[in-house]
């Protein structure tokens, strides 16, 4: 299995990047995933990665785009319940470039 | 004799015929999807005051029926099933 | 122009742990559910053993994927039958069930059951009145 370099340490990804382990995940770790993705990370950023853990804590599940939208509109509110803000933060995908980041395996319905 | 049941009930007949041929005195251990022949208020509950009846906790607790486990139906946990599967009376498995 | 709407009814018959029926049928489920389609659950015979509340698969080493039927809702998959004869043969009830709930967009986000408990009878009008069963 492949790994990634984080402060010395290897840690193991499966073959698109996602982290192998979900245990193994702290924000060390989800600042280097991010650095993979291309990502910057800012609050604004780390709001929906914990929002996503919080998520898949409670359902054991990522939850699909759309679904997702949905939800953090209702937890963070309208303005930020919207597929553009998702995407100026995750240009890639919210659900799967913020799943990667947050550890977590690439969301179910995601085709 | 120790009998070991892993069907559900009502799938498959494992569980009724065990029962139906096992000896009053042996013991019945109930695993995997064979726990829910313990459920309290079954179709098949009259049939467990046949032999002595036990079932895996772990297996038990997975299914979310801890609650719903018939009177006279002990709990044992795997060095208990262990023990049971040790006694030297023998096994026989009903797949 | 999407094609036309047709009626889904995803039948599950068997225990959540011993196969990998039910994890197979709720995956496909999710997948589904982001394609515009009316969809039912139907929890029938075993099957109605994978929405039992309480299920801690802490001891046993085994993934315990139930809270993701919680999450249902929330893919607006709110259709959710159950057989009452099959909860009768196991001496069981809605209340053995984990509580199932959505949210009426149409009714101020109001929290209702997607559960229904249904006959025989209901069953087989499910299953006539549906264009495509799948059987899990």
């Amino acid at each position: 299995m492949p790994s990634m370099d984080v402060n010395g340490n290897a840690v193991e990804v499966d073959e698109e990047g996602y982290l192998a382990d979900i245990n193994d995940w702290n924000k060390e770790i989800g600042s280097a995933l991010a650095v993979t993705e291309e990502i910057e990370l800012t609050d604004a950023h780390w709001e929906v990665i914990d929002f996503l853990r919080e998520y898949y804590d409670e359902y054991q599940i990522a939850p699909a785009v759309r679904v997702l939208t949905k939800a953090i509109g209702k937890k963070l509110g309208k303005d930020k319940g919207n597929s553009k803000y998702l995407y100026e933060l995750f240009p890639y995908g919210p659900a799967k470039q913020a799943c990667k980041v947050g550890g977590l395996p690439k969301p179910t319905g995601c085709i | 004799m120790l009998h070991i049941v892993n069907k559900s009930p009502f799938e498959k007949d494992s569980f009724t015929s065990c029962m139906h041929h096992a000896a009053a005195d042996s013991t019945v251990i109930l695993i995997e999807d064979g726990v829910y022949a313990a459920l309290k208020g079954s179709a098949v509950e009259g049939d467990l005051s046949k032999a002595k009846v036990v079932a895996l906790s772990s297996d038990v607790a997975a299914r979310g029926i801890e609650g719903n486990i018939a009177d006279g139906v002990d709990l044992v946990d795997y060095a208990g099933f262990v023990d049971l599967v040790t006694d030297g009376n023998g096994v026989q498995s009903w797949v | 122009m999407a094609g036309e709407i047709k009626q889904f009814l995803y039948v599950n018959r068997k225990a959540p742990y011993g196969t990998v029926y039910a994890l197979e049928s709720l995956e496909v489920v999710l997948i589904g559910a982001a394609f515009d389609q009316d969809v039912r659950l139907l929890f029938m015979d075993d099957g109605v053993f994978q929405i039992k509340k309480d299920q801690n698969t802490e001891a046993s080493g085994l993934k315990n994927f139930s809270p993701t039927y919680n999450a249902l809702g929330d893919y607006d998959v709110n259709k959710i039958y159950v057989s009452k004869e099959s909860l009768d043969e196991r001496g069981l009830t809605q209340d053995d069930l984990m509580p199932l709930v959505y949210e009426d967009e149409d009714d101020d986000w109001a929290e209702k059951s997607s559960i229904k408990i249904v006959s025989a009878d209901e069953i087989r009008d499910l299953m006539e009145g549906s264009d495509v069963v799948l059987s899990f």
